[in-house]
């Protein structure tokens, strides 16, 4: 069990601040990193990678410092956005070789392990240069897992694959993950993130603006107002009670349902169910509609 | 480090960049062997061709295009990031990056420099020459593989050191000499194998001296250089 730690990090570039005083710390399990393009993720990968060095704080993988520590890469992995791969050489040839530089016992064996875990098998004799996009993508994962790391950074990871192959991904960093492998991987696709991790490290304009499970950030959001879709067997007279209920700010008749806004998660959902009994309607359905990732990550970058 | 110098020179060889490596030397040969053909006195052609084009051109042409291609290739189309996350001392990497470029530049230019010897001087010129050029060629890859880390254009850099540093500046100004490899590799050849046809114009001790700062000096910034490598494919 690996962890990543960031103390009080900050990048800067000549006056340009990338990142501002992140701290924040990986457990095992899959966390995605998310952010609107030039917040910094990149620069945050790249920390805890070993390939840029922080101007201020700490960048450690289980207490390690990973700039200028090239011993790291025995517990770490990266698969870079970036997608160049030495071409002239076949994907088997690629893993052996680099578990050959990881010093591994049997680089053959741990080569054909790591390309099947990304089901490569059939086309390890093929040269990369001859791959799709979404191949060449899987070879590097295979090369970067050749030595099982605890912990796996991924940039971008699912770019260029299709659909089938994307859902094997996804069920792989899953497995590594319930393993107790530490993966976090950055994405652009929300939905990508909400499929593979409930966990994010949500990065705006070079700050941390939030962490952890994205569902209990936006019951955090206490200012912003927590949006239901509701049925029920007579929804104009629930929409009455409901108006009279303290943290209830507004209620909307539709023809397929209500929709409540509440200002108090916890009252609200504690309020419905007695209210709903009192006037002897039942419910038949309750979704609350604004906590998908998208939304809290819209209300994030408004704040 | 022996997997690094595999996927280098399969690298190396499988860029188009590796056929520029082939004209100059048998140009070198060529022209020596026609002057000979011919009998023309080798006091009217040796300067020309071995210094001129052998010393000046084909050696540091050479060691650019292979020091550079090692390193710099990796470095600008991001591949090195692959052998970079990987639990190696960066002394490893560069010490087997160098290795590729000191034996190919040695090869492609003591080789044909040694023909172009024999053909002047007899024997023994030829294996000062190829002595010398592989002293040369170490120091030359050492710098110019440096120069792959420090810079984005190192074959530009490359160039302007070997045209204008060495060609130019190196004929007109005098101190320029002491920092100029082509002048530690005449004065070591030719104190091999004296002739007339080397003008060494730097005393033995500095050009040895000299070939070993430029030899260490280059091979261990680099390997810091490396150690501070950063994503973006800039050191900082």
């Amino acid at each position: 069990m690996s962890v990543v730690e960031l103390q009080n990090v900050s990048r800067w570039y000549g006056n340009v601040v990338a990142v501002n005083d992140i701290s924040m710390t990986l457990q095992p399990g899959v966390t995605g990193l998310l952010g609107p393009n030039g917040a910094g993720k990149t620069t945050v990968l790249h920390m805890m990678a070993g390939f840029l060095s922080p101007s201020r704080g700490a960048v450690t993988i289980d207490g390690k410092p990973t700039w200028r520590n090239p011993s790291i890469y025995r517990t770490l992995g990266l698969v870079a956005e970036r997608e160049a791969v030495h071409g002239f050489l076949t994907a088997r040839q690629f893993v052996i070789a680099c578990a050959k530089m990881q010093k591994l016992p049997d680089p053959e064996a741990a080569a054909a392990r790591a390309l099947a875990m990304v089901e490569m098998t059939d086309a390890q004799d093929r040269r990369i240069e001859t791959f799709s996009k979404g191949m060449r993508q899987r070879a590097r994962v295979a090369g970067a897992l050749v030595h099982e790391p605890q912990v796996l950074l991924l940039d971008e990871p699912f770019n260029g694959m299709d659909p089938r192959q994307r859902m094997h991904m996804m069920d792989l960093l899953h497995s590594l993950g319930d393993r107790g492998h530490t993966i976090l991987f950055s994405s652009h696709i929300l939905e990508e993130v909400e499929q593979l991790s409930g966990l994010v490290q949500v990065i705006v304009a070079g700050r941390l603006a939030a962490s952890g499970d994205y569902r209990r950030i936006r019951r955090l959001m206490t200012t912003r107002p927590h949006v239901f879709a509701l049925q029920s067997s007579d929804d104009r007279r629930l929409a009455v009670a409901l108006i009279g209920e303290k943290s209830v700010s507004g209620v909307e008749i539709e023809s397929g349902g209500l929709t409540v806004r509440a200002s108090d998660y916890g009252s609200f959902t504690r309020a419905l169910p007695r209210i709903a009994l009192g006037e002897g309607i039942r419910l038949r359905r309750l979704l609350p509609s604004d906590e998908s990732l998208e939304s809290v990550f819209s209300y994030l970058l408004e704040a | 480090m022996s997997t690094v110098a595999y996927i280098t020179a399969r690298g190396l060889f499988g860029r188009r960049r590796v056929l520029l490596l082939l004209p100059l030397p048998v140009l070198l040969v060529g022209l020596a062997l026609i002057c000979r053909a011919y009998d023309v006195d080798p006091d009217q052609w040796g300067q020309a061709v071995v210094v001129g084009l052998g010393l000046a051109v084909v050696l540091p042409v050479t060691s650019l295009i292979v020091g550079t291609g090692v390193l710099g290739s990796e470095v600008d189309d991001g591949t090195i990031i692959h052998i970079l996350t990987k639990p190696l001392p960066r002394r490893d990497i560069i010490l087997a990056k160098l290795l590729v470029a000191v034996g190919v530049s040695a090869v492609v230019s003591c080789v044909p420099l040694y023909v172009a010897g024999v053909l002047a001087d007899g024997n023994r010129f030829g294996l000062a020459l190829a002595a010398a050029a592989a002293i040369g060629a170490v120091a030359y890859s050492a710098l110019f593989l440096l120069l792959s880390l420090l810079t984005r254009r190192p074959v530009l850099l490359g160039l302007v050191y070997i045209l204008v540093w060495e060609g130019l500046l190196g004929r007109f100004v005098s101190g320029t000499r002491v920092l100029s490899i082509e002048q530690y590799v005449i004065t070591i050849a030719d104190k091999i194998a004296p002739t007339d046809m080397l003008p060494g114009k730097v005393n033995l001790t500095v050009a040895i001296v000299m070939s070993v700062i430029f030899a260490l000096g280059g091979t261990v910034y680099a390997i810091n250089r490396l150690g501070s490598f950063s994503m973006a494919g800039e050191t900082s």
